[in-house]
């Protein structure tokens, strides 16, 4: 199925999916037990209705602007461009939103639409803990009970994070099973929303699971892009040349790329974790190393073996850390559009150190990994190539481990 | 069409009597285990034996059958190996009605076409795949048909009467009532909301309705049993396995003979 870049068969838009049934291709979809199929078509007939609703929109506006803090400014990398000489690298600062990351911006949009569906209780899964954090900001902003699901794997490596959600008022469940990473969690928020079927909104963290979610989640982290647009627009009076955003399940990435998709000029760079390398079992590779399969809702490209069971991820970022990737990116690989490539643990380690040092900015360990690549690729580019960087995520979080990595005692 | 499991509700019908569905895991603990066990649940009064296809991610499923699953898979099981087993299952028994039980993916890696073609040629009669809904019946659901195999379709509490007929097309063999919204072995159900339920479902068909999800007692069972076709226990069989690791086959038996001799005591108006 896997179709490599065909001019031919390119579609004339690459803005207009999913389809009726979720499809992007033959990715994205529903496949979800029976219990949840009715809440699912709610879901999609509410977010529809609050799409086209003006008022919406504006609350979202307001939100942003004066809860969040957006736009976030576009800031011209200027010390990291001259040590790396060549493009000109931009950073799209989305660590400046409050809760530190762009997961606000989709969860503002899930629980305003969960408001006008009546619900009032919310559950999240987690990874890195950015999403819980913010759906834990939510809850307290409006009131609403909220319940986090996280692998202990990952409420080990992500101390801080639990303890910020835990005072922000959510219950943090932690998820034993399986790889007890953000998979499980996942598992676990489902079989959580598939017994309270009647009062509980799910907002997921990423552009995946059963539509409506992907679409729905890239259309409120689309605001990346959006605003890239403009902001590039009246920094250097053109579009940007390349877009450079990691991706885990793949939402920062998604936001940033999607209001471009059909600007042919503007090159696109999605970068996986490559945890240990390629050719180990540890990385979170699902572009690169897995194949079609179903997981979560959706069919995507994913980490399994032989026999369809899925695989482990590992990355040194827990919020990449997932064995699938949204059903959109897995479209968008099979068409070309979006080049997929990945980063080592050691390379975002390296990446996290040089931007320290050099723009005074802790990225994520997420947005480390675009950070590697962006080293790689710039010296290779001309002085006059404008290439915009996701910096999703800010480091806070992770000084911990990276101080465990770099063998350093706190 | 194997016509097995039609076959086995109307005979259950004539003797006025409700059936009894059984769910175990493949391989769990073991193939050699697993296959003693299925060999002989007939005999302890299993009417329709659920064969569960294990997964690394059975989101629909308790803590009970997610930890069956991942015994099974460390045990090395595979989908090869559940038709295998089905295979070998079959070849000693021709009558009981045999449902593979799982989820999509290792399906769609083992390739639907083959999948279909093995499990007809294992002697299986129909399939439950837990994240198919009618949605996407072209994927597995209508070939399935096709190849002479009865896709059993699961209806939930939500499940409205305007979505039932969607459901219900293409639905053959039984429609499994889950008898609560909940993941398996979690709650318990009441039994006259159940009683209502099957009285809606039969509104709209005409297939036998099996009920499950959440029954653990012989008494439990007899309840539902008397509101419904049948009634399905999975979980309460499967703890056996590991509760019981010296002789988890004599273990899983004796559950359930105690839950047939419950189910079969039940005496329905013909």
């Amino acid at each position: 199925m896997t179709a490599a870049t065909n001019p031919s068969t390119a579609p004339n838009t690459y803005r207009a999916g999913p389809d009726e049934r979720g499809r992007f291709g033959i990715y994205g979809g529903r496949f979800v037990a029976e219990t949840l199929m009715p809440l699912v078509l709610v879901l999609e007939a509410a977010y529809t209705k609050a799409k086209a609703d003006p008022a919406f929109h504006a609350e979202i506006a307001s939100l942003h602007k004066h809860y969040v803090g957006r736009p976030s400014p576009l800031y011209f990398a200027h010390r990291l461009s001259a040590h790396l000489g060549g493009a000109k690298i931009y950073f799209k600062r989305d660590e400046l939103n409050h809760t530190g990351s762009h997961k606000i911006n989709n969860c503002l949009g899930q629980i305003l639409l969960a408001r006008r569906m009546g619900k009032t209780r919310i559950i999240a899964e987690t990874g890195a803990g950015q999403h819980g954090v913010a759906a834990a900001t939510v809850c307290a902003l409006f009131g609403m009970p909220c319940v986090v699901y996280m692998g202990t794997k990952d409420i080990e490596r992500q101390a801080p994070n639990v303890f910020r959600m835990k005072l922000l008022g959510a219950e943090v469940k932690p998820v034993e099973s399986g790889s007890r990473s953000l998979k499980d969690a996942l598992n676990e928020a489902l079989r959580d929303w598939v017994t309270n079927v009647d009062n509980t909104f799910y907002i997921i963290g990423t552009v995946a699971g059963p539509h409506p979610y992907p679409a729905m989640v890239r259309d409120f982290q689309s605001v990346i892009g959006d605003e890239v647009r403009e902001q590039m627009h009246e920094a250097e009076g053109r579009l940007p040349d390349s877009l450079v955003a990691a991706i885990g399940g793949g939402s920062n990435a998604m936001g940033l790329f999607h209001p471009f998709l059909d600007d042919p000029a503007v090159a696109m760079y999605g970068v996986e974790a490559a945890g240990k390398g390629l050719d180990t079992h540890e990385h979170a590779a699902s572009l690169t190393k897995g194949r079609p399969g179903v997981l979560h809702g959706n069919r995507m490209y994913l980490l399994q073996d032989a026999d369809g069971q899925v695989l482990e991820a590992h990355s040194i970022s827990a919020g990449l850390d997932y064995p699938g990737i949204g059903p959109e990116h897995s479209w968008l690989k099979d068409t070309g559009r979006v080049s997929y490539v990945s980063a080592t643990d050691a390379e975002a380690l390296a990446a996290f150190q040089l931007c320290a040092r050099m723009e005074g900015i802790l990225p994520a360990l997420e947005p480390a990994h675009a950070l590697a690549h962006v080293m790689r690729l710039a010296p290779t580019l001309p002085q006059d190539h404008l290439l915009v960087m996701n910096m999703c995520g800010r480091g806070d979080k992770d000084v911990f481990s990276v101080a465990h990595h770099l063998g350093v005692k706190l | 069409m194997s016509g097995r499991i039609t076959a086995r509700f109307r005979a259950l019908a004539r003797e006025g009597k409700p059936g009894f569905v059984t769910f175990v895991t493949a391989g769990d603990p073991d193939v050699a285990t697993s296959l003693a066990i299925l060999r002989g649940l007939p005999a302890a009064g299993a009417d329709v034996i659920e064969l569960g296809m294990p997964f690394t991610d059975p989101m629909a499923d308790g803590p009970s059958i997610q930890a069956a699953n991942l015994r099974a898979l460390k045990a090395g099981m595979t989908l090869a190996g559940v038709l295998e087993l089905a295979q070998a299952f079959r070849a000693g028994d021709e009558d009981t009605p045999l449902v593979l039980m799982g989820y999509y993916n290792p399906i769609y890696s083992y390739g639907n076409a083959r999948f279909l073609g093995d499990a007809v040629a294992a002697g299986v009669d129909g399939l439950i795949v837990v994240d198919l809904p009618p949605e996407e019946d072209e994927e597995l659901c209508l070939p399935a048909i096709a190849a002479g195999l009865d896709f059993i379709r699961l209806a939930t509490p939500t499940t409205d009467d305007r979505r039932l007929p969607k459901v219900l097309t293409n639905t053959g063999g039984f429609v499994y009532y889950v008898s609560i919204t909940g993941i398996t072995g979690a709650a318990t159900p009441k039994a006259d909301q159940v009683g209502a339920a099957v009285a809606r479902l039969k509104r709209h068909t005409s297939l036998p309705i099996a009920v499950g999800f959440g029954i653990r007692t012989p008494a439990g069972a007899a309840e539902i049993a008397a509101r419904a076709d049948a009634a399905v226990v999975g979980s309460a069989l499967v703890e056996e396995v590991a509760r019981q690791p010296a002789d988890p086959v004599a273990a899983v038996l004796a559950k359930a003979r105690s839950l047939a001799k419950a189910i079969h005591g039940v005496r329905r108006a013909a």
